[in-house]
């Protein structure tokens, strides 16, 4: 009974056993990424980059069809582009990440959704928006795999000076100059997971497994190696829950995963042992010292 | 006598307005160096310069063979998140960055280290707190520990005594004399001339262009300090480019 309900389908289908290592791979990098975007307040810069690779992605399958190699290298392009560009101007003019971020995004967006009415074409923008993790096939799953050790390897070699930079810029800056590249490798980091992510799940989605594991997290632990973990644990959790539940239930998988997330969420705020709501109504006695 | 600092008519700005105009001089190696002014004077943007934050709109700064990332410094007005999930003996141990850099290791010699730079300015049993419960005095405490940590010849301290109490005025003090004695060179922009007087040797009074440079007791006459206030807060934003050979 109990195998029958969390572990044959997986055993009996090789579209679930793919899909729950896609979903755990994009987990493994995702997740501490979406840790780094909360702690630096850029939450919902995921959701700005994650527009900002539709354009590009929606040209690559213009010109190639439904192509992975063409939809993730124009996903890619677009979104370094973006990245980039709204980093190095916010570096050297006044403006802040988040509005030079903002005015990128949006020509992006404007000029991919312009070059595809003028195209002419027909495309299957929910693919786009919400990709299909049961229909993950090797070349993909290899993808997300390839993007996810790039992105801990990475993450591992700025970690210093990531950190460094979230909480003391202006420090990072007087001892050294690698709070730039840094930065940059960073935003990079976050448009490749989300191209990784918007094959099995789509643009929107795959800023939820990103960010949700990653807010959640926040409510569990108090410092960033536990949050990571946490945040890591949790998109996984989700991942496999999110599977078993759309395979049951007959649901669309993406939603269905991003929802096992948000469940936990809710969990969180109100039990988390950081902060839930909870521990507000409880009335606690105040400590000695 | 070696100069640490040599200012040659150092114009330092924002949008071509001169906060520090053409300052020439030289801060001497191992001196102790008070600099005050009233608000406005150019003393933040001076250390800004200093530490090469931002270049110099015309002149000149010579650091005798120091990087300005070899400087350590204190700014006034720091851009910490305390938010952010750090403890204090992490935050202490980024002072040791200049020697470990992206990837060194943090060995047990170097957390004897970090453990006395913290017990010298008497947080000794807050290291696993998270910075976001320190007080403002703590704060300043942690940031002096990371400074002792970066072991620098040259220390630049941005109004490091403002909305400080006096007990842990006192023990900082002692670790800016404890640096003067190491033969480091020591910069800070200061408002308390009590302070300044007991302590520095020498003093800068800067309103925007230098009013007075040497000895405190010669510094800090009261026809000095007047200068300063009548010299300073002339922003004129129609200013002509100014015409004094660069």
């Amino acid at each position: 009974m109990l195998y029958d309900l969390f572990i044959a389908p997986f055993a009996d289908f090789e579209f679930m056993r793919r899909a729950l290592v896609g979903s755990f791979a994009l987990a493994l990098g995702a997740a501490p990424i979406g840790v780094f975007l909360m702690l630096r307040r850029m939450s919902l810069i995921g959701d700005a980059m994650a527009h900002a690779i539709l354009p590009g992605a929606a040209i690559g399958f213009m010109v190639a069809g439904l192509s992975l190699f063409a939809m993730a290298g124009g996903g890619l392009i677009a979104g370094f582009v973006v990245a980039v560009g709204a980093g190095l101007i916010a570096r050297s003019t006044q403006l802040k990440e988040d509005a030079s971020l903002a005015a990128f995004f949006l020509i992006s967006l404007a000029l991919g959704v312009t070059i595809v009415s003028v195209k002419g074409t027909n495309v299957d923008l929910l693919h786009f928006l919400f990709g299909s993790v049961l229909a993950v096939d090797d070349p993909t799953l290899l993808l997300i795999v390839g993007i996810t050790s790039v992105s801990l390897v990475i993450l591992a070699l700025i970690w210093r000076p990531l950190v460094l930079e979230c909480v003391d810029p202006g420090f990072l800056r007087s001892v050294s100059r690698a709070g730039g590249p840094a930065h940059i490798a960073f935003l990079a980091l976050v448009v490749m997971n989300l191209v990784g992510g918007f094959q099995a799940l789509g643009t929107l989605l795959a800023v939820g497994i990103m960010m949700l594991p990653a807010v959640i997290s926040r409510f569990w632990a108090r410092d960033i190696t536990g949050m990571i973990g946490t945040a890591i644990g949790c998109a996984a959790v989700s991942g496999y829950a999110g599977l078993l539940v759309s395979y049951h239930f007959n649901l669309p998988s993406g939603p269905a995963i991003i929802l096992v997330a948000g469940a936990i969420y809710a969990v969180s705020v109100v039990c988390g042992p950081v902060g839930g709501l909870i521990w507000l109504a409880l009335p606690q006695r105040h400590l000695e010292a | 006598m070696t100069a640490q600092l040599q200012f040659r008519n150092l114009t330092l700005g924002y949008d071509r307005h001169p906060a520090v105009h053409h300052l020439d001089g030289a801060v001497q190696l191992g001196s102790l160096t008070a600099v005050i002014g009233p608000n406005g004077a150019g003393k933040s943007t001076l250390f800004k310069g200093v530490v090469g934050v931002i270049k110099p709109l015309a002149g000149r700064i010579e650091r005798n063979g120091v990087r300005p990332q070899d400087i350590a410094y204190l700014p006034q007005v720091n851009e910490i998140d305390r938010s952010f999930p750090i403890s204090v003996y992490d935050m202490v141990a980024m002072g040791l960055w200049r020697g470990k850099g992206l990837f060194g290791g943090i060995g047990p010699r170097d957390r004897d280290t970090v453990e006395s730079a913290i017990a010298a300015v008497g947080l000794t049993g807050f290291e696993p707190r998270a910075i976001g419960t320190l007080s403002g005095g703590q704060m300043q405490r942690m940031l002096f520990a990371r400074l002792l940590l970066q072991d620098a010849r040259v220390i630049v301290l941005d109004e490091p005594f403002n909305a400080i109490d006096a007990k842990t005025c006192a023990d900082l003090l002692e670790l800016v004399r404890r640096w003067h004695s190491e033969q480091r060179t020591v910069l800070a922009a200061m408002h308390d001339l009590e302070m300044v007087k007991a302590n520095f040797p020498e003093s800068l009074l800067l309103a925007r262009e230098p009013v007075a440079w040497g000895a405190t007791a010669d510094v800090l006459t009261p026809e000095n300090m007047l200068k300063a206030r009548r010299m300073c807060e002339a922003f004129d934003e129609q200013a002509e480019a100014c015409v004094v050979a660069a």
